[in-house]
């Protein structure tokens, strides 16, 4: 799939609304499909510390942004296992970026646990995650779609975009990194990233 | 197939009784269950799930109905899909079919068996044993090695 049709079917992922993602997003809705330019904002959550954090911790370097969740069996460890071995490849250019890893699962991802989970993986991947209101804002500051789904026994998974979003020093979108894609394929987008 | 059956098939070697073996086997099969290739991705510390993946192959109609592990607090079996860059995961209430003489493979982006709030972290080298249930084989105990595997090959 090419970049362009991967990015265009993400954002039509992106604007079904929170509130409404288990309907189908109305007909409506298409006319207010978000560019590019839209995709970053202002977010307040803190890091695996529980110290505060913003979108203005992140002026100054190019940033690769994801959103995920600790109890995720599959996308997420391996997309912070791919972003450890680009980290790995880029070398003493890695310092140059931003990597941040967002919960989507505020309740069950404390600072404490972001911290034991990320412990496993470069560390120089941050992790964020906040109160929900405030998880819920940042998701949609970056067109993230995410849901909470309930599974019989109590426990629940979330749904989530997979998708890591490259954005640079000043904290514009810049481009995707879907999942699965060649491993070569996303190494040039970071070094692209870093080359802007 | 009867003793009486094998007599005359020795006795007689016509084209009816050429068949009689083979509908003698599909009489007699039993409902179980073949596994292969079972194994556990490696699970970060700290994390809350693992999967695991094996492949099945039953005699007769049957279904994949629950998973157990004393390595975990619960199994589940569930699905995945990626769908627009959205990840979602569902758990199959209803479990997975198994058609008669189907290979069924549960793998890394498709049907998986869910590790819930594992009890030791599930590292490579380690394993895990597994006890599967069928709605009609008996149930089967696997022990599945837990392997790394390298970032984003699992889809492939």
């Amino acid at each position: 799939m090419g970049g362009l049709r991967f990015f265009l079917l993400a954002a039509l992922a992106a604007t079904t609304p929170l509130a409404a993602c288990d309907r189908p997003a109305p007909a409506a809705k298409e006319a207010g499909k978000p560019s590019a330019a839209q995709i970053g904002g202002p977010f307040q959550l803190v890091d695996v510390e529980g110290r505060p954090v913003s979108e203005k911790s992140l002026r100054g370097k190019p940033t690769a942004i994801f959103f995920g969740f600790t109890y995720c069996p599959e996308v997420c460890p391996t997309t912070l296992g791919q972003m450890t071995a680009w980290l790995d490849a880029l070398g003493k250019d890695a310092d140059k970026l931003n990597v941040v890893f967002v919960s989507v699962d505020p309740e069950r991802d404390t600072p404490a646990q972001m911290k034991l989970y990320l412990s496993n993986f470069d560390h120089r991947i941050q992790g964020f995650t906040g109160a929900p209101e405030a998880v819920a804002k940042a998701a949609k500051a970056y067109r993230v779609y995410y849901r909470k789904v309930p599974v019989e026994g109590g426990e629940y998974t979330v749904d989530h975009t997979s998708m890591i979003y490259l954005m640079d020093r000043d904290g514009r979108f810049v481009e995707p990194i879907g999942y699965g894609g060649p491993p070569e394929r996303g190494l040039d987008a970071l070094k692209r990233l870093l080359a802007l | 197939m009867s003793k009486f059956q094998a007599a005359r098939c020795i006795g007689a070697l016509t084209a009816a009784c050429a068949a009689l073996p083979l509908a003698g086997v599909a009489f007699a099969a039993s409902p179980t269950v073949k596994v292969t290739d079972p194994w556990c991705r490696a699970a970060p510390r700290g994390a809350l799930a693992g999967g695991c993946y094996l492949t099945l192959t039953a005699a007769v109609d049957d279904r994949l109905v629950s998973v157990d592990t004393e390595l975990a607090d619960h199994a589940e079996i569930h699905t995945m899909s990626l769908d627009g860059g959205v990840m979602r995961m569902r758990r199959l209430a209803d479990g997975i079919a198994l058609p008669a003489g189907r290979t069924v493979q549960l793998k890394p982006g498709a049907e998986h068996l869910m590790i819930i709030r594992p009890k030791a972290q599930i590292s490579a080298g380690t394993s895990v044993a597994l006890t599967l249930r069928f709605a009609k084989a008996p149930p089967l105990r696997v022990v599945a090695p837990v392997k790394a595997v390298g970032p984003m090959q699992g889809r492939h």
